[in-house]
């Protein structure tokens, strides 16, 4: 490799994965490997373009009169058509963009295995009720409910042990919290940190509801809780004297991984939400439910429940306007732009706020004052088919497998759920790495600068560093940038009143996303799409329904 | 300098002291050998052919270093100390290389040849050099008869200590990177030794001081390479050894007859095997209403399916076992297949090679018998085979009224895991009955019997059994208090606590 070229791969991977990376990557004769075919996969650049371009799409001439007209098959738009077809509505149409459904809960496939390219697991309820568990429960996964009232799952659903492990200085470690060389005060740190978030996770307000609740539209709105959204995680962190690097650690990881953004650039409500509502221990849950596929296997379930013909994919929503008798709605069949129109009693816009105000026509000359407070991290996921499960020194391949020293947040494994006696043979492993810092901006930038050969050395560089010969084995990587993958709950945002001025209906359209939760999470997108579908059954009219919330 | 032409000074050299070294150095350059050779044999099988290539090209490379040492010319004794380093290292390392080699992938045999060849031709160069060095100090025929005498008493010291002591007590890592200190540890000391023939003493000890401390750090890590290399369990002599993509398939013969091993554990020894099997077959027949379908998961040497076929009534049994390599051998490998009755010959025996929990998961037919014999639950993959899924859906695939059995580790060796087992199928909604049998070469052993509902013996035992009847069948049931139930959790496949609760409760034993 030219010289000129190899400083540039250096800069990358010291920029992207730390400098401990680009160290084994050297090791490995990283740099001389040949480039494992593959391909950047994403779209949604182009959509965006022709969404934001000078010339105006073309129109259909005729509208389809519908009921109801669901924009974005993500697991929003998909909960809110499940809810809708649930009452009987059947006068229903879903549009998407895509070329099939799940938004950022997509999933592929190839010979070797299902897997996901965004969302891939849920952890399990730990409380009967609310859609998630409705959908659960309509999947056969529900096995039943415990003494403490917990409803517990069908095990071939939740991660199978070993679920976790991470990688420092050459071996494989239990769990997520490095605790190999820990030193006392370290582990008087997590330990009482783990007792705070367990204490945290019991807590309730005056009128019986939980601190920390899933959704978080659940949970208690006192200033006692939702003061901590004024300060950032990492604040917090510092103020209660919280030193540890190892904890620091397992906190920013926690943040990253759920929200896509360092500790300093999570509000602390969202960082101890994390461990108090959805993934504590003292919240007694049974674990991640998960699937090859992550939660395409969710997406497919709602999908169920429309009829043929309800879901068009490949159709760029571009204009939603009201007017007289309803509202229109106009799409292009993406690549060929040739267009259709829909004349709706409802709308259900199921798609981020960037992209609502883009539509919205409404909103086009005077953009909604909520707009800047939703901000969107960037992420990247690859998947990576290997002819042989990768292993390595200590803990055996887990579902989770992390890598102390990355910025990445390393990989999960496709396949571990397969019901096979044996574990080996080729596998597919799904790569994350969110673009976390502060400045979602420059890190979009950062993003979209990156090409294929990009990616394809950050990839390696990161695997090789925890297994040496990856490359021998490495056969196809597909990389995806997603532009805007998650809402970012910076300090003040999940409390502040945009995100509730956000959600309010404008006339017959609606609104559902998970950025109305301000946590891009199923849990919110389910709630917020079935949410809307109420709304939009309210504004139908006919016989009342039975909330589902 | 201790010029070959020169007429050689008179040396206050230590002359006993240099025929011990002979003894020494005899005693590893045989101990190199027999690991070689057992190694061989270990990890190839047919330990007759692998010990006799061994031997042979091991005393030709030992001829050819005995030619070779025409060569060195000068500096003998400078040679004679390099030549002690190095076989200390090639010798020590010889183990280690050859099991880290097996492993590592297809140039075993040129690694294995490769080290015999190198071992052989610098031990082949000591004794030669040696002779030389002292050739002026002692007359010719006592030299000849010392070093002889000293030689071959090292040769008989190596061979009796080999497999009374060192195999057994040290394993063949550890004994090859001893013997190679040993042998470093003779160079070192030679250096004193012919102190005055040696131009620079000090850069010798300091190579020697170098070789020693390669060889202690590899012995330092012997366990690794040990646990790495599964060595050291193999008794008797080695007759079948293959590798398949699943597992490493060796079958030994010693006094007591055969012993079948997967990697590495015992699966039978044939004395006692008949304990084993009627007592995992039997209690299962004789409960369940009919015999007319048998599924065995697992057990793919044939023993089991040799027991079911005892029983009338028995239309069809499935073998399902994962690896074609062992069902292959217990099929054609005549003296296994003498054992199991040339069982998995007959004609009501389909032989399925796929994975269990997938022929489960995957099928319908469901069976009036199953026999569940699988490896112990010693790591996550064979964890999987012992969960509520697991047993859901073995009890999805059986008859209303039939029975299986599950081969459920020690109830007395590793108690909690035992009752953790029988838990756990009582959790999938099992009716229970566990029992245990004693069988020496594995101790005391459990069963557990699950049924979808509660079942009494209802046939008689078939005749010709040798452990089992119907006095001794009553008597399984009863457990000594130091084997009594204990509480325990349900094994999932989201927390797999058997595997962690046995892995800790076998550490105790070995
Ligand atoms: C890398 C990554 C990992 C994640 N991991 C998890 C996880 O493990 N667990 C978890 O719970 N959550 C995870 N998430 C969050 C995930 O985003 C949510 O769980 C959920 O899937 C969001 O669904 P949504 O419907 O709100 O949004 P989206 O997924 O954004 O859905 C919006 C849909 O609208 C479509 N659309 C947009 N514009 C238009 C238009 N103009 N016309 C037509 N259609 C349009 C889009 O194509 C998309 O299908 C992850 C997200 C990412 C990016």
């Amino acid at each position: 490799m030219a010289a000129l070229e190899l400083m540039r791969r250096r800069e990358l991977i010291h920029a992207f994965l730390g400098a401990a990376a680009w160290s084994a990557c050297q090791k490995g004769g990283g740099a001389e490997r040949p480039q494992v075919p593959g391909a950047l996969v994403d779209r949604a650049f182009e959509w965006g373009h022709a969404l934001r371009g000078a010339a105006p799409l073309p129109r259909a001439q005729a509208l389809e009169p519908v009921d109801v007209v669901v924009v974005g098959a993500g697991a929003a738009g998909l909960s809110a058509a499940w809810r809708l077809a649930g009452a009987g509505v059947r006068s229903l149409r879903v549009l998407e963009v895509d070329e099939g459904p799940g938004g950022t809960a997509r999933s592929g496939r190839n010979a070797v295995s299902a897997f996901p390219w965004g969302a891939h697991y849920l952890p399990a309820p730990t409380r009967e009720g609310g859609p998630v568990m409705r959908l659960l429960s309509g999947m056969g996964l529900v096995t039943g409910v415990d003494d403490a009232g917990r409803p517990r799952f069908a095990e071939q659903a939740l991660v199978r042990e070993p679920d976790e492990r991470l990688f420092y200085r050459g071996t494989w470690y239990d769990g997520l919290y490095l605790r190999a060389g820990a030193s006392g005060e370290d582990l008087r740190q997590l330990q009482r940190f783990e007792q705070a978030m367990d204490a945290l996770s019991k807590a309730r307000d005056g009128q019986g509801r939980k601190a920390f609740d899933v959704p978080l539209e659940r949970g208690s709105d006192d200033a006692e809780w939702t003061a901590l959204d004024r300060l950032s995680m990492e604040e917090w962190l510092h103020q209660e004297g919280y030193t540890s690097p190892r904890l620091r650690w397992l906190v920013d990881y926690a943040c990253r991984d759920d929200f896509g953004a360092d500790a300093a650039a999570v509000s602390a409500y969202a960082g101890i939400w994390y461990f108090a509502a959805r993934h504590g221990e003292g919240t007694g849950s049974d674990g991640y439910l998960t699937w090859p596929e992550g939660n395409g296997r969710l997406v497919a379930e709602l999908q169920r429940a429309l009829g043929p013909g309800q879901l068009a994919t490949r159709a760029l929503v571009h204009a939603v306007e009201p007017v007289d008798g309803g509202v229109a709605v106009h799409a292009v069949e993406a690549g060929t732009e040739r267009p259709a129109g829909y004349l709706a009693r409802r709308v259900v816009l199921a798609v981020p706020r960037f992209v609502a105000a883009r539509v919205y026509v409404p909103w086009r000359q005077a953009p909604p004052a909520f707009l800047p407070a939703f901000q969107y991290t960037p992420w990247a996921v690859a998947n990576l088919t290997v002819s042989e499960h990768p292993g390595g020194r200590g803990v055996p391949l887990a579902w989770d497998n992390v890598l102390y020293e990355s910025k990445s947040m390393g990989y999960v494994v496709a396949t571990h759920q397969r019901e096979r006696m044996v574990d080996g043979g080729p596998t597919v492993l799904t790569w994350y790495y969110p673009l976390s810092a502060p400045d979602v901006k420059a890190e979009r930038e950062r993003l979209l600068s990156s090409g294929y050969a990009d990616w394809e050395a950050l990839v390696m560089a990161d695997l090789s560093a925890a297994h040496r010969d990856i490359g021998r084995t490495a056969e196809r990587l597909e990389v995806m940038r997603w532009g805007h993958a998650m809402v970012r709950p910076r300090p003040g945002f999940l409390f502040g009143p945009e995100r509730r001025a956000a959600a309010v209906p404008a006339g017959a359209v609606h609104f559902a996303h998970s950025d109305l939760g301000g946590l891009a999470l199923f849990e919110e997108a389910c709630h917020h799409g079935v949410r809307a579908a109420e709304e939009v059954l309210a504004g139908l009219g006919g016989r009342p329904q039975e909330t589902w919330l | 300098m201790a010029d070959e032409a020169a007429p050689a000074p008179e040396l206050p050299l230590r002359r006993e002291l240099l025929f011990l070294t002979v003894l020494v150095i005899a005693t590893c350059g045989l101990v190199y050998e027999l690991i070689v050779g057992t190694l061989a044999s270990y990890l190839l099988g047919d330990s007759v052919t692998q010990f006799s290539t061994v031997i042979g090209v091991y005393l030709f490379s030992m001829g050819v270093g005995a030619w070779l040492s025409r060569f060195v010319e000068r500096g003998l004794a400078q040679r004679f100390v390099e030549v002690e380093l190095a076989v200390a290292f090639a010798g020590g390392v010889t183990a280690p290389l050859l099991f880290v080699s097996f492993n590592a992938g297809p140039f075993f045999r040129v690694v294995l040849y490769g080290s015999v060849l190198v071992v052989g031709a610098l031990v082949g160069l000591e004794i030669p050099l040696l002779l030389r060095i002292l050739k002026d100090q002692v007359r010719f025929k006592d030299l000849v008869a010392h070093v002889l005498t000293f030689d071959y008493v090292g040769a008989l010291a190596a061979s009796l200590l080999f497999p009374l002591v060192l195999v057994p007590k040290l394993g063949l890592v550890r004994t090859s990177l001893l013997f190679g200190l040993i042998n470093g540890a003779v160079g070192l000391w030679s250096t004193w030794l012919l102190e005055p023939l040696l131009p620079s003493p000090g850069r010798l000890r300091l190579k020697a001081a170098g070789v020693l401390l390669l060889l202690f750090m590899g012995l330092a890590a012997a366990d690794r390479i040990t646990d790495y290399a599964e060595e050291g369990m193999y008794a008797d002599e080695v007759v079948h050894a293959s590798s398949s993509p699943y597992q490493r398939i060796v079958l030994t013969r010693g006094k007591r007859g055969f012993s079948l091993f997967l990697n590495g554990n015992l699966q039978f020894a044939a004395v006692d095997e008949y304990r084993y099997h009627e007592a995992l077959v039997h209690p299962a027949m004789a409960r369940a209403a009919r015999h007319a379908h048998v599924l065995v998961l697992g057990g793919g040497d044939g023993l089991a399916v040799r027991e079911l076929l005892r029983w009338q009534g028995v239309e069809t049994v499935t073998l399902v076992d994962l690896d074609p390599a062992m069902t292959k051998l217990a099929t054609e490998y005549e003296e296994l297949a003498a054992l199991n009755g040339h069982s998995l010959s007959d004609r009501r025996v389909r032989v399925v090679n796929a994975d269990a929990l997938q022929f489960l998961a995957e099928g319908d037919a469901r069976y009036d018998v199953v026999v569940v014999d699988f490896p112990d639950p010693n790591n996550f993959s064979l964890g999987k085979l012992y969960t509520t899924r697991f047993y859901g859906l073995l009890k999805s695939r059986m008859a209303p009224d039939g029975v299986a059995v599950i081969q459920s580790t020690s109830p007395l060796m590793a108690r909690q895991s035992f009752w953790c087992v029988e838990a756990t199928v009582a959790a999938a909604g099992f009716w229970t009955a566990p029992y245990h049998a004693l069988v020496p070469s594995f101790g005391e052993w459990g069963y557990v019997l699950a049924a979808p509902s509660p079942r009494e013996v209802v046939h008689a035992l078939p005749p010709g059994l040798r452990f089992l009847d119907a006095q001794v069948l009553s008597s399984l049931s009863d457990f000594p208090p130091d084997m009594a139930r204990l509480p325990s959790e349900v094994n999932r496949l989201n927390n797999q606590v058997l595997v962690r609760t046995y892995e800790e409760e076998w550490r105790r034993w070995n």
